[in-house]
């Protein structure tokens, strides 16, 4: 127990503060660590007891709230679930999350995010629509198999930090908000596939994927967002065709 | 500095706080609703609730069940006409989360299916897998986006109220990623900024959870009701708090010793069957589970894990895999990556923390604080259903049933009430906005906040833990209002504007500290035990003749808060005693024969 009590590791964290770095650079911090000790912790000790200038945001310790991701030894992790006995022996490099604009530190730029979210009606729009007196629609485990993973989504953003097609064009929509797409056109409560479907047609939209599969490596939530991706493409296409020769604006 | 103005401003996007926002936009399509939040949206705390959510739906059921089970597990504490409306309000509102698509567990037919849950008699628990709270978060978030008149303020911070001609019209904010003040001015505020756990060392909140708006109402005269009452949730992780749902007692999971025994039979909760009863045994509710657990301690009958912490073991193992990945697929990844345990063959060690705050800012059935223009839902506020302990699961239903009554009684307060008075609160706006930036730039004694913030936390567990004893809750008394003093001295390292996180959460020890004084002096000031009070000096018994009463904390500038009481509404349910297990069961069976008979 003494033994590990002392271990110690070094982190190279990116530091970046606007008002007085030109470039974002590493600084190098070293902790004691043990067993159980997460990457956030690790965070924590050296804003509380080493330098209290490091900015990093986080809330809820146990990979639900989607606050802590950022890039750890060149992956796309969230910090409250990863160890530092998995990264042992360092130096650890931990980077804000790739292919956002830095704001501070480890703090990137969540709003972008947060408006492709909204940008997709993530809403029902019901099939039928009957006052809440008339009780819950019915909805068969097996139905509900058919969306729910998608649901699972936290946010985090690790899949578009993964993602080379979002880092080439910030406009993609890319796999977060794609899995919550799916997740209200695969609900059999929902009518509003249609909506939805013309909004990924264009080039911002499902067809810049280029199939490459590393969103579903990185998502901590196994939402897999690669399948809901697929899923529409093939829905896409499949609207597309039926929709024949109607003249289409899809930009 | 900046100035928007708004009809109706909700602080704090939650569960509470985004069924407000909903609510207010539906009521009143025409008012203009701004709803801010520290984090964005979907990062608030309601995501980390996993069991569920109450509200009666089976045959066999009833609101009556449902009123007397919160009533007794309150330990007669609660108003009981809200309670009447609460329990009356929960299914409606579990079903309009359906509507909104909320994706709740199915049974095989298609309908909702529910499970079983501490203290309550009858299943009633609303639950989407163990991940509640974050289906119930996402769902209302994602809905809110459809209204057009909600404007959000991601990610500001509140810093202080506006109040002028004793009404409260705003709020003064600071914009994380500038570190600029803005100044928000409306005809209604609806305070939804969650509870205050992490005041406390071991604890399941999220770091965000720190009790900023009891201590904006409570600094602007509103009194804070019942704070002595905190509830330590049994089965959490030690060392982080993290927690396991009780929907793993609920699915049937065992709590055992060292010795492998279950030993809450040997606690007034026998017996103990291989299918634990509602109300017994593992169902029974968390006060007692909790207390249980310090006397096995004191016992030595607990097992140590390698970090020193004393632990009891949740075992699932004979729920089998199906059953357990299936229904508690969260507390599987909990235990196999964070403690490197298998729950399906090993059971994981656990021991109480922190859990839920139940007092919290005054308010009546209608939301409204004695304040007016100031409505409080959610676990900021004490509306009085949880009384002296919290039934689980009956505080995701009071987010959806209080948080829509607060945003239509904001709604209709707003649309009657004068305009703001716009110069008179941007005079107060800037003075608020020069004392948050004197504690940043004012030089100090060198001191570090998180010093003091450590030092908080363990003086609340040492004085207001699962036992008390009057010395020691002197102590927690003195210690902060040491602390108190001290803070005023603070050092913050990061003198820049953008991002400042040192700033921010010193900004949030005030509010903690606050909050601390008020649970720890109207600790002191309970001289009976009741629900999650517990003393062990002389006081262990409950005094209905002397303290069937709420406390109230008011606030006083530079001193420890003063406190007084005020009556309980007690309606249909004479205070009984409060038994479960076998023993429960005889005394309902007493009640009920006394009433119909
Ligand atoms: C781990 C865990 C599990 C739980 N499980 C259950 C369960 O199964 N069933 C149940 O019924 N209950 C459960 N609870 C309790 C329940 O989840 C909470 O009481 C409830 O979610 C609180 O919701 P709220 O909307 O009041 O606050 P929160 O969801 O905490 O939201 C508070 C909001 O206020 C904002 N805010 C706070 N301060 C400021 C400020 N200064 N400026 C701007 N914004 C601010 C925050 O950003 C946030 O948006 C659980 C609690 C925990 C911790
Ligand atoms: S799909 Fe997975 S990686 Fe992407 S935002 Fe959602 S949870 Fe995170
Ligand atoms: S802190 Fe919430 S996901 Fe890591």
């Amino acid at each position: 127990m003494a033994d590990r009590d002392r271990l110690t590791i070094e982190l190279w964290i990116l530091r970046y503060r606007p008002a007085q770095d030109e470039e974002p650079h590493f600084v190098s911090y070293t902790v004691t660590y043990t067993e159980e000790m997460s990457v956030l912790e690790a965070l924590q000790s050296i804003k509380d007891e080493q330098d209290g200038s490091l900015s990093f945001r986080w809330s809820c310790r146990m990979a639900i709230c989607g606050s802590c991701g950022m890039m750890i030894d060149g992956t796309p992790k969230l910090a409250c679930s990863t160890f530092l006995r998995d990264l042992a022996p360092g130096p650890v490099k931990i980077a804000p999350l790739e292919n956002f604009p830095i704001e501070r530190d480890l703090v990137v730029t969540v709003a972008d995010f947060v408006k492709k979210i909204e940008s997709i009606y993530p809403f029902i729009m019901p099939k039928e629509t009957k006052p809440v007196e008339a009780g819950e629609y019915l909805q068969t485990p097996a139905q509900m198999a058919a969306y729910e993973p998608f649901s699972d989504c936290i946010n985090c953003m690790l899949c578009y930090a993964a993602c080379p097609q979002f880092g080439a064009n910030p406009d993609f929509i890319g796999p977060g908000a794609m899995a919550l797409l799916q997740r209200y056109n695969g609900d059999s409560r929902d009518a509003g596939s249609r909506e939805r479907l013309d909004l990924i047609h264009g080039e911002d939209g499902v067809w810049s994927c280029t199939a490459v599969g590393l969103c579903s490596e990185a998502c901590p939530k196994l939402v897999d967002p690669a399948n809901a991706v697929n899923q529409n493409k093939t829905n896409s296409a499949f609207d597309f065709f039926l929709r024949g020769l109607r003249k289409e604006n899809h930009s | 500095m900046d100035h928007f103005d708004t009809d109706i401003l909700i602080l704090g996007a939650g569960g509470a706080g985004l069924r407000a926002a909903i609510a207010a936009a539906e009521a009143a399509p025409d008012q203009r609703v701004a709803l801010v939040s520290k984090v964005y949206p979907m990062r608030s705390h309601t995501v980390a609730a996993e069991g569920g959510s109450a509200g009666v739906v089976q045959a066999h059921d009833t609101l009556d069940d449902h009123f007397n089970d919160t009533v007794s597990g309150g330990d007669w504490l609660c108003e009981q006409d809200v309670v009447e409306y609460f329990v009356s309000h929960c299914t409606r509102e579990m079903i309009q989360l359906e509507h909104w698509g909320c994706p709740w567990s199915r049974k095989p037919d298609g309908h909702v299916n529910v499970r079983a849950f501490g203290g309550m008699k009858i299943e009633r628990t609303w639950f989407a897998a163990d991940r509640s709270g974050f289906h119930i978060l996402h769902t209302l978030f994602q809905t809110s986006t459809k209204y057009k008149s909600i404007e959000r303020f991601d990610e500001y911070f509140c810093v202080d109220l506006l109040v002028e001609n004793g009404r409260a019209q705003g709020a003064v904010l600071l914009c994380l990623a500038t570190g600029e003040f803005c100044a928000i001015t409306a005809r209604a505020v609806v305070l939804a900024t969650g509870g205050a756990g992490r005041v406390f060392r071991q604890n399941t909140n999220g770091g965000i959870v720190t009790g900023d708006g009891m201590a904006l109402a409570f600094r602007h005269g509103v009194p804070l009701r019942d704070m002595e009452f905190v509830q330590y949730h049994p089965t959490c992780m030690p060392g982080s708090g993290v927690l396991f749902t009780e929907g793993c007692r609920g699915e049937g999971a065992f709590l055992l010793n060292k010795d492998g025994y279950r030993y809450l039979q040997d606690y007034g909760l026998g017996p103990a069957e291989p299918q634990p009863r509602n109300k017994y045994m593992e169902l029974g509710p968390r006060d007692r589970l909790s207390q249980a657990f310090w006397q096995e301690e004191r016992k030595g009958r607990t097992v140590t894990t390698p970090q020193g912490e004393a632990a009891v073991l949740l075992d699932l193992r004979h729920l089998g895999r199906k059953r357990i990945e299936e229904r508690l697929p969260l507390i599987c990844e909990l235990a196999r990556h964070f403690m490197g345990i298998d729950p399906v063959d090993t059971p994981i060690p656990v021991r109480p923390a922190v859990h839920y705050t139940m007092g919290g800012i005054l308010v009546g059935i209608d939301t409204a604080s004695p304040l007016p223009g100031l409505y409080a839902a959610g676990e900021c506020s004490s509306i009085g259903i949880h009384g002296a302990n919290r039934l689980g699961s009956n505080s995701l239903a009071e987010l959806s049933v209080f948080g829509r009554v607060a945003g239509e009684q904001a709604a209709a307060f707003a649309k009657g009430a004068a305009a703001a008075e716009i110069p008179a609160l941007l005079d107060r706006a800037r003075a608020a906005e020069a004392r948050a930036l004197g504690l940043l730039n004012g030089k100090g004694g060198g001191e570090r906040h998180s010093v003091l913030r450590k030092e908080m936390a363990d003086s609340l567990e040492k004085g207001c833990g699962i036992y008390r004893l009057g010395d020691e809750m002197q102590q927690a008394c003195d210690r902060l209002a040491d602390l108190r003093h001290r803070y005023d001295g603070i050092t913050i390292d990061d003198k820049s504007r953008a991002w400042n996180t040192d700033w921010i959460s010193a900004l949030e020890l005030g509010y903690q500290l606050d909050v601390a004084q008020a649970m720890a002096h109207s600790a002191i000031a309970r001289k009976e035990s009741r629900g999650a009070h517990q003393r062990l000096d002389g006081y262990t018994q409950r005094d209905d003749a002397n303290y069937l009463r709420h406390s109230l904390a008011h606030y006083r500038k530079g001193a420890s808060p003063e406190i007084s009481y005020s009556p309980v509404t007690i309606t249909r349910s004479p205070p009984g005693q409060r038994a479960y297990g076998a023993l429960g069961e005889q005394l309902e069976h007493a009640r009920k024969e006394a009433t119909h008979g």
